[in-house]
């Protein structure tokens, strides 16, 4: 095994596992802020993964799309559209949790069965290195036209949803529920640092009275 | 940097390098290993360097705009000065704050700084004077200049303040917005280079030398991407996110020491960047006003003599260097020249001004290149 082989294969395992690591910790962690910051995390993972594969344009479209775009948008609608909530405890979590982790446990295995009875090692197309993008050009301009012009429809369709959401002089109450929508930050929560915090018992915060 | 180019290919640090080193007896690849952090290095140091100058600059620029001296007891007409705020921001207490997330606290500086660093990959100082010549070169540097908003964003959060939130939260939408009309304003010139490759694109604009440059054909792209490049790097005319009188200091409010200085640096080095993506996009990058090679012609000089080489790829960094803080010092008067805008103001603009205009430059740039295959790259 040649020294770049061997890099290489350190490369792939180490990206492997930060999407790996990254994406089960999106899924479990408790706090959404961590998650979402994982998420970009394994955005770029991926995007590594494509470089890996002399795939640079698609890596950097990765990176300029989910990271640059979907993750910042998912922190803002986290960190702008906070409504407080109390969260009521769902009945039989154990069992729901259960089901949907047997669920995921099938699907797993499923893949992992096609993983390994495929065989992956076929003949491909002779990598076109730097004429990648001339060639992604192309086919989305011909051959794949359809799905490229439907795509944007799709944001487009999206794009106006987020419109409709988003007017708040029309919509000062919650669409679904009716109940008036309280735009507050997201905070962390703020207890005075020299007192006993055993002595805000009432719920009440000791210095912050302003919402 | 396998440049197949038609052009002369100049100074090739790389090749002679290499040579030399297997003239000692060492192998192809051992060679090249040793070859490979040298340009990172040197990239680095004159990064930093840069940074330096550049805070020099402002200082001495500003107190002339002001009619004050400026800092003058450090070193010869105080160009020690950024020395000293450097070491003393390099002694100064590091500081979490008690209710802080500690490791998004942390992050966040770093996630704002390297991006930026590792955008220099892609700036060209001559034929073979760059990092790497990638294929995808200017749209590696958007998709690198998009992570940014993360690192803001999670400093503002993890800083536990709401001026800190609410800045980071316009430093992201800012950079969002003002990343769209300068993406298009990048495409336009793409479409006319034929190439996303740095090093390309200051080719195609080297034929006929200052008369060649981009800044005759894309005006109002050069007009686009300057506005925009200041708004990504919270140059002053929109620098919200830390605007003093409204949020104290935006997401920097918390910071102190070095995390501070990583974001100062960052935001410097990033001018430097922009200003020097300017030159390469728009103001023919190394080229000098008239080509290099009409000179040698008319001292009877061969383009590939040694002498010569060494010589055009002094220009060439001597050039880039200068377009670059050309573009520098403008942007420091436009500091002291333009208000601040307003938030929804700096939103109205590059929503409903840049962008239209962005895609109509984008479109006319087709046009023109389909009637004019010639004169806009054919």
């Amino acid at each position: 095994m040649t020294l770049a082989s061997t890099i290489q294969q350190l490369c792939f395992l180490v990206l492997a596992a930060v999407v790996v690591v990254g994406a089960l910790g999106v899924v479990l962690l408790p706090n959404i802020v961590y998650s979402a910051f994982l998420l970009g995390g394994v955005f770029l993972g991926v995007a590594g993964l494509y470089l890996l594969l002399n795939a640079s344009f698609v890596a950097a479209a990765q990176i300029l799309v989910y990271v640059g775009a979907v993750n910042v948008l998912i922190l803002f609608a986290i960190m702008l559209v906070n409504k407080k909530e109390t969260l009521a405890v769902i009945p039989g979590l154990l069992l729901r949790r259960l089901l949907s982790g047997g669920v995921c446990a099938g699907l797993f295995v499923l893949l992992l069965r096609v993983a390994f009875t495929t065989h992956w090692a076929l003949p491909g197309p002779l990598p076109v290195g730097e004429e990648a993008t001339i060639r992604i050009g192309e086919h989305l301009f011909s051959d794949y036209l359809l799905p490229f012009e439907l795509a944007s429809v799709l944001l487009l369709m999206a794009m106006i949803g987020a419109i409709v959401l988003a007017r708040r002089d029309v919509y000062s109450s919650d669409v679904i529920t009716g109940e008036p929508v309280d735009q507050g930050l997201i905070e962390k929560t703020r207890t005075p640092l020299l007192l006993d915090p055993s002595a805000n018992a009432g719920g009440q915060p000791l210095l912050e009275t302003t919402p | 940097m396998e440049t197949t180019a038609l052009v002369s290919s100049g100074l090739d640090l790389q090749a002679s390098f290499v040579d030399a080193l297997q003239g000692l007896g060492l192998s192809p690849g051992a060679a090249r290993l040793l070859w490979l952090p040298l340009p990172m290095v040197t990239v680095l140091v004159a990064a930093v360097v840069g940074v330096l100058v550049n805070v020099w600059l402002e200082r001495k620029i500003s107190a002339a705009v002001q009619q004050r001296i400026g800092p003058e007891y450090a070193g010869p007409l105080g160009v020690l000065q950024p020395m000293a705020d450097g070491l003393k921001l390099v002694f100064k207490e590091d500081i979490i704050p008690a209710r802080a997330d500690g490791l998004l606290f942390t992050l966040g500086p770093v996630l704002v700084l390297v991006p930026v660093i590792l955008s220099w990959l892609v700036v060209p100082f001559g034929q073979n004077l760059l990092i790497s010549n990638v294929g995808v070169g200017i749209f590696l540097w958007i998709s690198l200049s998009s992570i940014q908003p993360i690192g803001l964003l999670m400093s503002g959060y993890s800083s536990n303040n709401k001026y800190s939130l609410l800045g980071g939260l316009r430093a992201a939408a800012q950079s969002i917005s003002y990343e769209i009309p300068l993406a298009l304003a990048v495409l336009a010139i793409v479409m006319m280079s034929n190439s996303l490759s740095t090093v390309d694109i200051v080719n195609q604009q080297n034929g006929a030398g200052i008369l060649s440059w981009n800044i005759w054909r894309q005006p109002v792209g050069f007009v686009i991407f300057w506005i925009c490049a200041l708004a990504e790097c919270e140059r002053l005319p929109f620098d919200l996110p830390e605007a003093e009188e409204e949020l104290v200091a935006g997401y920097q409010t918390e910071y102190s020491g070095m995390k501070f200085a990583l974001f100062y640096l960052g935001s410097y080095i990033n001018l430097v960047l922009s200003a020097l993506l300017v030159s390469v996009l728009y103001l023919g990058g190394w080229g000098f006003p008239v080509p290099v090679e009409w000179l040698a012609g008319w001292l009877g000089q061969s383009v590939d003599a040694p002498v010569v080489q060494v010589i055009t790829a002094t220009t060439g960094i001597v050039m880039t260097v200068l377009k670059a803080y050309l573009l520098v010092f403008f942007a420091i008067l436009l500091r002291w020249t333009v208000p601040r805008v307003r938030i929804d103001q700096l939103l109205d603009l590059g929503w409903k001004f840049l962008l239209p205009i962005a895609l109509v430059n984008l479109l006319v740039t087709a046009a023109l290149k389909l009637a004019f295959p010639m004169a806009f790259g054919g």
